[in-house]
């Protein structure tokens, strides 16, 4: 077990190392992510209400939307250097390597976040530095990258693979998104955690259904 | 050092690998016995590097089986696979990490212990102790190369498989991979190596093997011996092989 964490944080690490010198996939989840709720904000006439209303669902929007980008470059930087070969070579589960690359992605949109979040605060005007929002962040990062890792890896070889993982990412995710939505919009209007729990309780249940079925398909999307 | 290994480095039993409506191998049959070097000859497209791939479990065979040292591929990949070490046609490294970076995240995923030694030996073996600290993306494709035989070496695998490995290496680091290869033989363990350079294949080959068609079309157990007919059997036309339609 504890060898098997080894090798997930080996993986995970190595992501976080590349990342750090390259800025590929942060920035464009940051950038990208920003720049949509930029644009809500001016075209929109935010008042403290209507910003209750509609901020969550422009912030989660605007972070699946900004996933995808970074979702795409974190697995086919894997696929130009023929490296995702050379991590088939190990004496590794295929499993083992859908956590490690996962855990790399859970953490550039985390750090992502980081960067999203405030700005979010300020734009909105919104107090969102609460605990709650750091369980829906978590639960709703969890289940992006585990989702996003399993379709990145399957559309990393086709041609039109910038078109394919939105088509396959996003649909998957709606319900993970409502989740994250309605949770986030509790918790600015003042509810408490018995009024979100419903839905985090999906967003949890999406998350374990969805690393366990993508650690199992990944193997197979593995072999050519 | 001979081997006492009973049981053959690889069997390959009726493998048969079509990549769409093209057959690659077709009902391919091979047994190499531990503690030699073979060396896999044959025409572009004769089902080589296909081959080495399904040793090296980077694709599977649609049907037939495979094992290695009595370990099926098919059931028991990853231990399977940590008996293997594989340098195929792309080093496969991380460019934006420095050689000695590289080597020591693909030594945890091999779990080894002592790294920093192993590392430090492996280096000196190929020949990179000087460019360990250089990102792979400064390195020229040769010293590229070596670093990807010091990864393919740190776990010591039974099995060293090498996709013409002489390409795009200068006569001395052709020279330090020939070292290597024999220290494996006298080591006892085994090479199975592809090549183009059919002469070179033949002087430091124990073993030759000529695939045509998806099929073993000629082997030989004393290549430099059998140089002539392995040479003809190497330029055979593949119809003579197999006149058959993709393989089922």
């Amino acid at each position: 077990m504890s060898d098997s964490l080894a090798v997930i944080w080996s993986i995970g690490r190595k992501d976080l190392l590349l990342e750090l010198r390259n800025k590929d996939v942060v920035v464009a989840v940051a950038g990208f992510a920003l720049l949509v709720m930029v644009i809500f904000t001016f075209s929109l006439n935010l008042t403290q209400d209507n910003a209750r209303l509609i901020g969550p669902g422009v912030l989660w929007a605007a972070v699946a939307f900004a996933g995808v980008t970074g979702l795409n470059r974190a697995f086919s930087l894997e696929v130009e250097g023929n490296t995702l070969e050379a991590l088939m070579l190990a004496p590794i589960s295929r499993d083992l390597i859908f956590l490690g690359k996962a855990l790399g992605n859970f953490l550039f949109i985390t750090v992502a976040l980081a960067v999203v979040l405030p700005v979010f605060a300020v734009l909105f005007n919104l107090i969102i530095f609460r605990w709650e929002m750091l369980a829906i962040s978590l639960l709703t990062t969890i289940g992006f990258s585990a989702v996003g890792t399993l379709f990145a890896a399957m559309s990393v070889r086709v041609r039109a693979r910038e078109v394919m993982l939105p088509l396959l990412f996003l649909p998957v995710v709606t319900p993970l998104i409502m989740a994250a939505v309605e949770s986030t919009s509790h918790m600015v209007n003042g509810r408490s955690w018995s009024d979100m729990s419903q839905w985090l309780q999906l967003a949890a249940a999406f998350d374990v259904i969805f690393i366990v079925v993508s650690a199992f398909v990944f193997q197979h999307i593995l072999e050519d | 050092m001979v081997s006492t290994d009973i049981q053959p480095a690889v069997e390959a039993r009726a493998v048969v690998k079509n990549y769409g409506e093209t057959a690659v191998l077709r009902g391919l049959e091979l047994s190499l016995p531990p503690g030699e070097v073979t060396v896999l000859l044959g025409p572009n497209g004769a089902g080589k590097s296909t081959l080495l791939r399904i040793l090296a479990m980077l694709t599977q065979a649609d049907s037939g089986s495979v094992s290695i040292h009595g370990v099926d591929l098919a059931a028991e990949g990853p231990r399977a696979r940590g008996l293997t070490g594989s340098v195929l046609h792309s080093p496969m490294l991380y460019a934006d990490m420095t050689a000695r970076e590289n080597l020591i995240f693909f030594a945890g995923l091999y779990r080894l212990k002592d790294i920093d030694e192993l590392i430090a030996s492996n280096a000196a073996r190929v020949g990179i102790e000087a460019n360990l600290d250089d990102r792979v993306r400064t390195l020229s494709h040769g010293f590229q190369k070596r670093v990807a035989l010091a990864r393919a070496l740190m776990h010591e695998p039974r099995l060293l498989l090498l996709d013409e490995p002489e390409s795009g290496l200068d006569s001395q680091s052709v020279s330090r991979l020939d070292n290597v290869i024999d220290e494996y033989r006298r080591a006892g363990r085994t090479v199975v190596m592809t090549t183009h350079i059919v002469e070179h294949g033949l002087e430091i080959a124990d073993r030759a093997v000529v695939l045509s068609g998806g099929v073993v079309g000629l082997e030989s157990s004393s290549p430099a011996g059998d140089r002539a007919s392995i040479l003809a059997a190497y330029t055979l036309p593949y119809e003579q092989y197999s006149t058959q339609g993709p393989a089922r």
